[in-house]
């Protein structure tokens, strides 16, 4: 089918005593766009740096596109860097910053210009060729480091955190514009974020970290729906966990188990659960108003605590914020739950 | 009295540019007076000339200290011998300072960093008097320090004169040249090395391309130091510069004999300086001070 762009086996890189990527393996496909998630220190831009060039991994390969290029310098592979910090180059103009990697490569002049020219207005930058990046707004220079890169039309396109110190109407609007930009020039991308809402938007993929290792690679929704460890279904999505008391109780098997917060529905009193169904009682302790939809937290009976998400599509939403310290049913499909580790304190 | 308080008070915050012009006009009047006042002062006297038999001041307007001054080839010769030594300074100066605070600021671990800087800083708490004088006793001819060590190459020292100038001078303005030009390299984040490499460039284009000219402005920042401190140098000439003279040292043989006439040489050292720095102005070097 199509074609492995990066293979990563067994890399592994300490810093000192610490341990900040181990054991790692990773296939990206051509024209993939894999998010690398996880919270800070999980390793997630080590492993993007390895792939640059920047840092040497201690065991470990990397092949871009079937050649080993784990003992290769940086300016040696055809990998480009969006930088958190974008990296700008601010003794050069705009036109200047994006020019830079052809130059260096030696492209003639006039296609140089060409291509960059371009590239700025693929990104929307037409007419701000002479600014200085100083001159620029944080998303004018996110737009300029994306045109730098991706000027040079490398095989892969690596982009560590680029949306993090936008707002976020700003980082909603770059996350549609990446996805648009990856589908029409159809370079494989490898995008680092701690955001899980960023990652389930823009991937095809996710790999989630935790502490140097893969905890979980999969789309999306498998990610989302099937949470493979309590690391997982914690960090993506809200951790909705059933402790072992709590699950023997309610589905009479032991492990922890998850539900997402949106699956569940709430019913006043003691209801009786239709037979595909699971039921477990509990006191509403607090409920808040979150615009869109309404979020309740529900001390359960059995022991532990669900979080509880409704639409706020009816009118209901005063109604809903009065039901604080009710006695509630919360009700959920037996589809929708999952085993995240057969024992409490598994991974 | 409360209400008299909040009024005076609310009289400040309503004007703010007063409250400003009272801040500053004692030192502003100070710069203006004491300090422009004595340079315009200098100004013009060096167009008066002293009357050769009265040897009084005359205060009529005349070239003759300038005309003087370039066409006696003593003077003139002064005037290129104290640039050559000011520009050499400062070059040996850049030379020294470049890797030092490019290995301060990128290479040596961050405590080391604190115990460089304070090596850096800490010659500058001596006085200037003992370290020429340090400098005078190392340079000497056959006995000096610097004499005896290049003795088994079969090379004299350089001895008291033209050399022995710039080697003193580049070690008493050294630390001036050092300081921008490592704040500079500390600033420059990791990330735009990272940058350059992953856009395809080696490590010199990046340092020709990347760091050179981010750094640039604050090579230009210290060696207005370095130049201006060293045009305007006359004791380490006295010190350790043999019979050789700088403008500084014609500026003091003359002053009291014959005031216009020095007014006139130590203007050129200040209009050199005020053309450097108009020179230096496009490269970004003075917000970089």
């Amino acid at each position: 089918m199509t074609s492995v762009a990066i293979r990563i086996r067994g890399l592994r890189r300490t810093f000192g005593d610490v341990v900040a990527v181990d054991d790692v393996d990773i296939d990206v496909m051509d024209g993939e766009f894999l998010t690398l998630l996880g919270p800070s220190g999980s390793g997630k831009t080590t492993v993007l740096r390895m792939i640059a060039g920047f840092e040497r991994p201690d065991a470990g390969t990397i092949e871009l596109a079937g050649v080993d290029v784990t003992e290769m310098p940086p300016y040696a592979r055809d990998v480009n860097t969006v930088f958190q910090d974008y990296a700008l180059f601010p003794h050069m103009t705009v036109i200047q910053n994006v020019e830079y990697g052809l130059m260096v490569k030696k492209v003639p002049k006039a296609e140089r210009q060409q291509r960059a020219l371009a590239a700025l207005e693929s990104v929307r930058l037409a007419g701000y060729e002479r600014r200085r990046p100083s001159q620029l707004s944080g998303g004018q220079r996110q737009r300029v480091a994306l045109a730098r890169a991706l000027v040079n039309r490398p095989q892969v396109l690596l982009l560590d955190e680029p949306l993090g110190a936008l707002d976020l109407k700003l980082r909603e609007q770059m996350q549609v514009e990446l996805k648009e930009i990856q589908r029409e020039v159809g370079i494989t991308f490898v995008f680092v974020t701690h955001d899980q809402d960023e990652a389930l938007t823009m991937s095809d993929r996710i790999a989630v970290f935790n502490e140097g290792r893969i905890a979980q690679i999969g789309t999306p929704m498998e990610i989302y729906e099937h949470p493979g460890s309590p690391f997982v279904a914690g960090f993506v999505g809200t951790s909705n966990l059933l402790t072992e008391e709590a699950a023997r109780a309610v589905l009479g098997r032991g492990g922890v188990w998850s539900v997402r917060p949106e699956k569940i529905q709430v019913a006043r009193g003691t209801v009786e659960p239709a037979p595909h169904q699971h039921a477990v009682q509990g006191r509403i302790r607090e409920v808040v108003y979150v615009g869109m939809s309404t979020r309740f937290l529900v001390d359960l009976t059995v022991g532990g605590q669900l979080m509880v998400v409704e639409q706020n599509s009816d009118a209901g939403a005063t109604e809903r914020h009065a039901m604080r310290g009710q006695d509630v049913t919360l009700l959920w499909d037996s589809d929708h739950e999952y085993q995240v580790s057969s024992s409490s304190d598994g991974r | 009295m409360t209400t008299t308080t909040a009024t005076h008070r609310g009289f400040w915050y309503r004007h703010p540019k007063l409250q400003l012009a009272g801040l500053l006009s004692a030192p502003m009047a100070w710069l203006v007076v004491v300090y422009l006042g004595s340079l315009l002062a200098l100004f013009l006297t060096a167009f008066w000339q002293v009357n050769d038999f009265t040897s009084q001041v005359e205060r009529t307007f005349t070239f003759r200290n300038f005309q003087e001054v370039f066409t006696n080839p003593a003077y003139y010769g002064t005037v290129f011998r104290t640039v050559s030594i000011a520009l050499l300074t400062t070059l040996i100066c850049i030379v020294i300072a470049v890797p030092l605070a490019f290995f301060m600021a990128r290479v040596v671990r961050p405590r080391y960093q604190a115990v460089m800087i304070a090596m850096i800083l800490t010659p500058l708490w001596a006085s200037y008097l003992v370290k020429v004088y340090a400098w005078r006793a190392m340079l000497q001819p056959e006995s000096g320090v610097i004499a005896w060590f290049l003795q088994p190459f079969g090379i004299g020292g350089p001895g008291y004169g033209f050399i022995g100038i710039v080697i003193t001078l580049s070690y008493l303005w050294l630390p001036y040249m050092v300081l921008p030009i490592y704040t500079a390299f500390s600033r420059l984040p990791n990330s735009m090395l990272d940058a350059s490499a992953d856009l395809g460039a080696r490590n010199g284009r990046t340092f020709r391309s990347v760091v050179f000219p981010i750094v640039f402005p604050s090579i230009v920042a210290g060696s207005i130091f370095t130049f201006s401190l060293s045009l305007g140098d006359y004791i380490t000439a006295q010190i350790v510069g043999g019979k050789l003279l700088m403008l500084g040292n014609v500026v003091q043989q003359t002053y009291v004999t014959n005031l216009p006439f020095a007014a006139a040489v130590s203007m050129i050292p200040v209009v050199i300086v005020l053309a450097y720095l108009f020179a230096v102005r496009r490269s970004g070097a003075l917000d970089n001070l």
